[in-house]
């Protein structure tokens, strides 16, 4: 056991920012004022009522919230054990939990007066997702996409820029997720007299892991209600999949504290984790970068190295810092799951429940083999279907299409 | 406990004139290369040395100096290789100071404690860690300057004079006036409104102010050096360096002369200039 173990696990993170030795503001100088006044800024917006009304309507009247808990009838009779519910995200405004996310931050700036939103974006959702609220909004909207992410998620290029925003296709390093977000960072730093960076995950320098996390945590509050009010208690266990872990944050926060419930995070595993792949807790360590400590993949002299997943949104070489804790903790179970497991969940899905789910959501899916068939039928077992798949329709045909021939 | 870098800005004030602080980066294009690179430095004109410590993800520098450190991580270089270098300078040099500056995770994976040890036995003078503001000081500021290293900070157009004491708090050797919002390499200063900002540093720290980030040309060497104690250049030397490489990207008969040539005109730049007001 561990002798740390705290008295509650969402009581997190400390004023500087740190779950246990993770998180806490590792970033320039000139960006440490503006992250003193976000900090401050949302503070104020979180303990005003207005704010927290204002939010709530364009939740349930612009993004359509709650997202249904559907129980998966064919899935768990395929599988033959736990009885699986669907935490339905991808049936959000622009197909993603993303928005939620997003959302808030929009709201935010606006508060702080900032006119124009800066984001990264791996597989695009994120990207989708502040380039709509730009539009609802009024505001410039800039998306920095490495090239990669850009060729193999073409839809989700068109819809931002449709939407329009401008969408800058990252040309450094191995040009996906990691690179988006070291060339918005220094566009930040560039303009941060009047811009606001809306980060899609649960990681970045404090206050964004706190925030996006309370953002998101919607997901699970949603689930508690909803599992309450179809089977009159709470899960057994939980599955989501984590790249920088924003939706598995918003799914699980809520039952950190309830010791019945299961937890599992699913990284993505790529080719293998003796090859190349994505999964930080599985084979990482702790170390800094992008504004706090967490696990990260790298090599001994603490260069940080490339990730790989078939999934552009899982594609990072780092984690949120609370998932971090969480691990260490061991309060959350991290799994991971291949590119060839996600393949399969993604047809499985498609197949069994007329749902095409994410390449992202799919790894989450991949599990259920594993964990669902050796557990009781009156196992309550809920999997965030954090995104659909439309954006990947284009990219598994011709995986497919490739293996025909 | 004076070091080489008070030792040095003591002696420019006797003479009456400003620092030519110089950036190049450690293992640029290979580490051979970049030791002679550094070791030519003093000669043409340089006083304080700024060696860059490659990392992958440099979320603050500009497109030149982001090549010049995959070019160098290319070339095998590593935080250990870096160490060796500065060893192997100061075997001919034990006056010009030797500041190392980069990203904190290959410090934190060397392990900070065993870094410092290191770093100081291998004649380094000082740190700037780019991504370690003053909220995150427990974490290698404050264990740095209990061995020996000056911790140089980073102050941008966003310190404003409420956060400037924070700032400066646990900053030594000289302050690190960073004269544009933005990444290295990118727009250029005004020079007045420099001369503001330095003055108002002033207002609160006796330490010298070096002014870096877009400064490439003597005559603006010449016009920041008038306002500051010293003035800072990185990217034009880490061009100058590239444009002499092959079409292969390996050093040349002119890698050392190219950076060493622009180096004497800029220091020529800076040592024209009237004395820094203090």
């Amino acid at each position: 056991m561990n002798p740390n173990l705290p008295n509650s696990f969402r009581s997190g993170p400390d004023e500087r920012g740190h779950f246990g030795i993770f998180g806490g503001r590792f970033v320039a100088e000139t960006l440490m004022p503006l992250i003193l006044e976000l900090e401050k800024a949302y503070a104020e917006a979180k303990a005003d009522p207005a704010f927290q009304a204002e939010m709530n309507g364009y939740l349930k009247d612009y993004v359509g919230r709650p997202s249904p808990l559907y129980f998966a009838e064919r899935l768990t009779e395929h599988l033959g054990g736990a009885k699986i519910y669907l935490k339905r995200e991808e049936l959000n405004h622009t197909g993603s939990h993303k928005v939620n996310n997003v959302l808030g931050q929009i709201m935010v700036a606006r508060r702080m007066g900032k006119k124009r939103i800066i984001a990264e974006t791996g597989a695009g959702q994120h990207g989708v997702a502040t380039a709509t609220l730009c539009a609802r909004f009024g505001l410039e909207c800039v998306v920095y996409m490495g090239a990669v992410d850009v060729a193999r998620q073409q839809p989700n290029v068109i819809r931002m820029e449709m939407l329009g925003a401008t969408v800058i296709p990252v040309q450094s390093g191995a040009r996906t997720l990691k690179d988006a977000m070291n060339d918005a960072l220094r566009d930040w730093v560039t303009n941060v007299h009047n811009t606001f960076y809306c980060i899609g995950t649960v990681a970045g320098p404090h206050p964004y892991p706190m925030m996006v996390r309370d953002f998101q945590s919607i997901i699970g509050h949603e689930t508690r209600t909803q599992m309450q009010e179809a089977e009159g208690r709470l899960p057994d266990s939980l599955i989501a999949c984590i790249g920088g872990g924003s939706n598995a944050m918003g799914l699980f926060h809520p039952f950190l504290d309830d010791p019945s419930v299961e937890i599992f995070g699913v990284e993505a595993a790529g080719h293998g984790l003796t090859q190349l792949h994505a999964a930080s807790i599985a084979g990482g360590r702790p170390g800094v970068l992008h504004g706090n400590r967490t696990y990260l993949l790298m090599d001994a002299d603490g260069q940080i190295e490339e990730a790989h997943s078939i999934s552009a949104g899982l594609d990072y070489p780092g984690i949120g810092p609370e998932h971090a804790w969480l691990h260490e903790t061991g309060r959350v179970k991290y799994l991971s799951a291949t590119d060839e497991e996600a393949l399969a969940a993604f047809q499985l899905l498609s197949r069994l429940e007329g749902i095409i789910p994410a390449l992202e959501s799919a790894h989450a899916i991949a599990k259920l083999p594993e964990l669902a068939p050796q557990r009781p039928k009156d196992h309550l077992m809920v999997v965030n279907l954090s995104g659909r798949g439309d954006k990947d329709v284009p990219q598994v045909g011709d995986i497919l299409k490739g293996r025909k021939t | 406990m004076t070091t080489r870098i008070d030792a040095t800005f003591a002696e420019l004030k006797k003479q009456g004139r400003s620092a030519f602080v110089t950036f190049v980066m450690a293992g640029d294009p290979d580490p051979k290369t970049a030791l002679d690179v550094i070791k030519a430095l003093p000669k043409a004109g340089a006083d304080i040395i700024e060696i860059g410590m490659p990392f992958t993800d440099p979320m603050a520098d500009g497109p030149s100096i982001q090549a010049a450190g995959l070019r160098a991580l290319k070339a095998g270089m590593t935080l250990r290789k870096t160490l060796e270098m500065v060893r192997g300078f100061r075997k001919d040099d034990d006056a010009t100071p030797i500041v190392l500056m980069g990203y904190y995770n290959p410090i934190y994976i060397y392990g900070v404690d065993t870094f410092l040890v290191d770093a100081k036995a291998a004649g380094v003078d000082g740190l700037i860690i780019v991504d370690l503001p003053p909220e995150e000081d427990t974490e290698l500021c404050i264990p740095a300057m209990k061995a020996g290293l000056n911790f140089i900070r980073l102050a941008t157009p966003t310190t404003d004079d409420k956060r400037l004491p924070a700032v400066l708090a646990n900053t030594s050797g000289f302050v690190y006036y960073v004269s544009i919002t933005g990444i290295t390499g990118s727009a250029s200063a005004d020079t007045n409104a420099v001369g503001e900002a330095v003055a108002r540093i002033k207002r609160h720290t006796k330490l010298p102010v070096c002014v870096g980030f877009g400064i490439r040309t003597p005559e603006a060497a010449r016009a920041i050096a008038e306002s500051a104690n010293g003035a800072v250049v990185g990217t034009a030397l880490v061009d100058a360096l590239k444009d002499s490489l092959d079409a292969e990207g390996r050093a040349t008969s002119r890698t050392v002369t190219a950076v060493a040539d622009l180096v004497s005109s800029l220091a020529q730049g800076v040592r024209g200039a009237k004395q820094a007001a203090e």
